[in-house]
């Protein structure tokens, strides 16, 4: 059993939150408020050192001048006739600021300025890399033959030599020669045109959008398989933590 | 019959806890060591790494937060163990905040030195607590491996490193000197003059941001660690070639364990993974019959049509 | 002012991101450097901001004393110890080393509350797939019989109960299948959807049509 008070306390707030299971409770509710109040403040100190610190006073120069920093900043080369892209973070550190007045409901609407600061830039990138990276090269790899020849050759070979070994050739490369490229092709566009609905799913298009939605359930079969593989091995890793770093019962 | 159906679809969800907890726990004592197959997208990761020659610069993002530390930890892990014994060197970041002290924790519990040596190299001193040994080989704080801590601004980040590294992660997190003064730093201006990036990912920014702007934009190969959450999201990326592997939760994480030689945490694991989805597919064939025997014919019809 | 400003910058800062993708050099380059920056700045202060307005309303529930009062001041109390362990008393810059005051914090109460939260969620998957996932229909049956193949093949279960079949024709095997190309193409019908969304809703915000960031309309 741990010897440390770190480890306890940890220990503490595990079995406190897992409380929440028999119902909710008074310690379960403390340990939900602790962890509201730790992970804001935890954000906020992140955001101070390195952000606030990093980008505001020591690229303008200001942790410089007042010697907590080595390197020079835009103040110091702006004042040495240089220009410095880096003294417009006043600029974002005033729209920053206009950030905060959402705090006070009347003059809460000036926050809109920083937020269209945001909003424009999210919207100016992922305008062309969602394009690029899940659209087009997407749709590249859709528009291939129907059958991959040269996997189906390879088969072949490899066939030979694992039947001689007694072997068979595994379902996978099988599928991969076959049926692989087949798949790809029918089932993005069947899942394409379940999700068009700008006309109606009647006739060949309907029955499309029909084998649209299997591809569609397999996939989301998928996802819930692995979604449970994700979810139980945060609770092995919680349990670990119990049986073994505090316990001791397991090395 | 149907009275015992009924009871058992009624079952207070404090038993199928009982049962979850056991499940799970058991194995933890048992610790049966299991096979683990391999599987094509870890080895596409494995086999990119391989490929790195010696001195390679990795950068490894770690974003994820403890929330998803028992699937993501042991690959940091294992990768990191790799580095050291194939001398790559690595470069820690976070786009998320939590993220370069998961990296730190990392270092720390696959080191094996003690903290007291000290090494005198020239003029400069190297202490103990700034080295770290794995088997035989060794890596030191600033020449082979650097913590740059987390930046905010999720995919504009990696978009800013594209064209300037240094204004992105001025400064290193142990010292809190600037990078430059170190070693690592030499001959790394943007995120193109890295080989490659390691990206463990437990949401967004993550995955799909590194594939948008380093991989598709400043052409960096991007492996992913991934949460098994993330990872069927992330197959299509492996399918075109965007992704250079991905670690798919903690099966992924004990498949990388095996191929690099450590099998550790993701592997001794596994016994109780199974026997969790065993039981998960127990509940949900339990569930189903349960159902079925206690809805009246008539339902039934309706139902499949 | 209301209006007009924040459309205009949001068409500025759109059109300069847009267009370095096809201009990377000066002047389009810093530009969009110095907005990168600027969005870092501002998002710092966004999360600064939802600290400050989670203590506004915990300060208001004790004033008030609203039912539950108690734990606004626990969450206060949490939030001031490691803002100021983590500004004052964990070695400035060098805050996030091991043995710093802020570390210790996260090792300890941070990090294994954020574990157990996300691993509570095990307990109530495992409740949900008993209670709530039916093969209702053969739709369900479908997603139901994927989720079986993967969660069984991704373990070495799937391969004891299917030990009969040859190496290689294993429910591991089919579990790879399923991922490499049912899912593949599920997933990237969904991808190519979401992306021409994403790239019209874009456009209409930075012409300036979609509106709804700017409060209505």
């Amino acid at each position: 059993m741990s010897s440390e008070f770190g480890i306890w306390l940890a220990a503490f707030f595990t079995i406190g939150i897992a409380s929440f299971l028999y119902k909710d409770n008074p310690l379960y509710k403390f340990c939900e408020s602790v962890f509201v109040g730790i992970s804001a403040g935890y954000w906020a100190v992140a955001l101070f050192w390195e952000n606030l610190i990093t980008k505001m006073f020591d690229g303008l120069g200001i942790s410089y001048s007042l010697g907590l920093w080595p390197e020079k900043g835009a103040l110091q080369d702006i004042f040495s006739g240089v220009w410095n892209w880096n003294i417009l973070h006043v600029l974002a550190a005033i729209l920053g600021i206009m950030m905060l007045m959402r705090l006070f409901p009347k003059i809460g609407w000036i926050a809109r300025w920083p937020l269209s600061v945001i909003v424009g830039s999210t919207a100016g990138l992922w305008m062309i890399t969602y394009f690029q990276s899940n659209f087009l090269s997407q749709l590249q790899k859709t528009v291939i033959p129907l059958f991959d020849i040269g996997r189906i050759n390879e088969l072949s070979e490899i066939g030979a030599v694992m039947a001689e070994q007694g072997r068979s050739i595994p379902l996978d490369n099988y599928f991969a020669a076959y049926l692989g490229n087949l798949v790809l092709i029918f089932g993005t566009l069947a899942g394409l045109v379940y999700f068009y609905f700008s006309k109606e799913h009647k006739g060949i298009f309907g029955r499309t959008a029909k084998v649209g939605i299997y591809f569609l359930m397999i996939t989301f079969g998928a996802s819930f398989g692995y979604t449970v593989m994700s979810r139980m091995s945060l609770l092995i890793g919680r349990l670990y933590f119990l049986f073994s770093t505090w316990l001791g019962f397991v090395n | 019959m149907d009275k015992f159906w009924e009871r058992l679809l009624t079952i207070d969800r404090r038993v199928i806890f009982v049962v979850i907890f056991l499940a799970l726990s058991v194995p933890i004592f048992l610790q049966i060591g299991l096979p683990i197959p391999v599987t094509r997208e870890v080895q596409v990761l494995y086999d990119s790494l391989e490929d790195l020659p010696r001195d390679s610069k990795i950068l490894v993002s770690c974003d994820f937060d403890p929330g998803s530390e028992p699937e993501l930890q042991p690959m940091a892990e294992a990768a990191f163990k790799y580095f050291v014994e194939n001398d790559l060197r690595f470069i820690v970041i976070g786009l998320w905040p939590q993220g370069p002290i998961q990296g730190n924790r990392a270092i720390e519990d696959i080191d094996e030195s003690d903290d007291e040596y000290i090494v005198k190299d020239g003029d400069t001193l190297y202490f103990g607590a700034d080295l770290v040994v794995v088997g035989n080989d060794t890596a030191w704080y600033g020449i082979d491996f650097i913590n740059l801590g987390f930046q905010v601004g999720q995919e504009l980040v990696i978009q800013r490193m594209g064209t300037s590294f240094e204004a992105t992660f001025p400064s290193d997190r142990r010292f809190g000197r600037p990078q430059k003064e170190f070693p690592i730093m030499d001959g790394i201006y943007r995120l193109a003059d890295f080989d490659f990036v390691f990206n463990l990912s437990a949401g967004y920014p993550g995955t799909v941001e590194w594939v948008q702007f380093a991989v598709d934009r400043f052409h960096v190969p991007v492996g992913a660690a991934n949460t098994a959450v993330q990872a069927p999201l992330a197959y299509p990326y492996l399918d075109t070639g965007q992704l250079s592997g991905i670690l798919g939760g903690m099966k992924g994480g004990a498949e990388f364990e095996k191929l690099v030689g450590h099998q550790a945490r993701a592997t001794m694991f596994m016994t109780s993974q199974t026997m969790a989805h065993i039981f998960v597919m127990l509940f949900i064939i339990v569930g189903n019959i349960a159902f079925f025997a206690t809805m009246k014919k008539s339902d039934r019809r309706g139902i499949r049509e | 002012m209301r209006r007009e400003i924040p459309l205009i910058l949001t068409g500025i800062v759109g059109i300069t991101f847009f267009v370095q993708f096809f201009v990377p050099h000066s002047p389009m380059r810093e530009l969009s450097e110095t907005f990168s920056d600027w969005y870092s700045i501002i998002s710092a202060f966004a999360i600064w901001l939802g600290g400050l307005n989670l203590m506004k309303i915990s300060f208001e529930k004790v004033y008030k004393k609203d039912k539950d009062w108690f734990f606004a001041v626990t969450t206060i109390v949490s939030f001031f110890l490691i803002l100021i362990v983590g500004l004052f008393f964990s070695g400035g810059r060098q805050y996030l080393e091991q043995g710093s005051g802020y570390d210790w914090l996260y090792r300890n109460i941070y990090s294994p509350l954020s574990a157990t939260m996300f691993a509570l969620l095990a307990f109530f998957v495992a409740s949900a797939s008993y209670r709530a996932f039916r093969a209702r229909n053969a739709q369900a049956t479908v997603l139901l019989l994927a989720a079986f193949i993967v969660m069984a093949g991704r373990t070495p279960f799937g391969d004891w109960i299917t030990v009969f079949l040859p190496e290689g024709w294993r429910l591991s095997n089919l579990s790879n299948v399923i991922m490499n190309y049912f899912n593949v193409a599920g997933q990237r019908a969904i991808m190519i959807g979401i992306a021409l969304g994403i790239v019209s809703t874009s456009l209409r915000i930075i012409l300036g049509i979609e509106r709804s960031h700017l409060g209505g309309e």
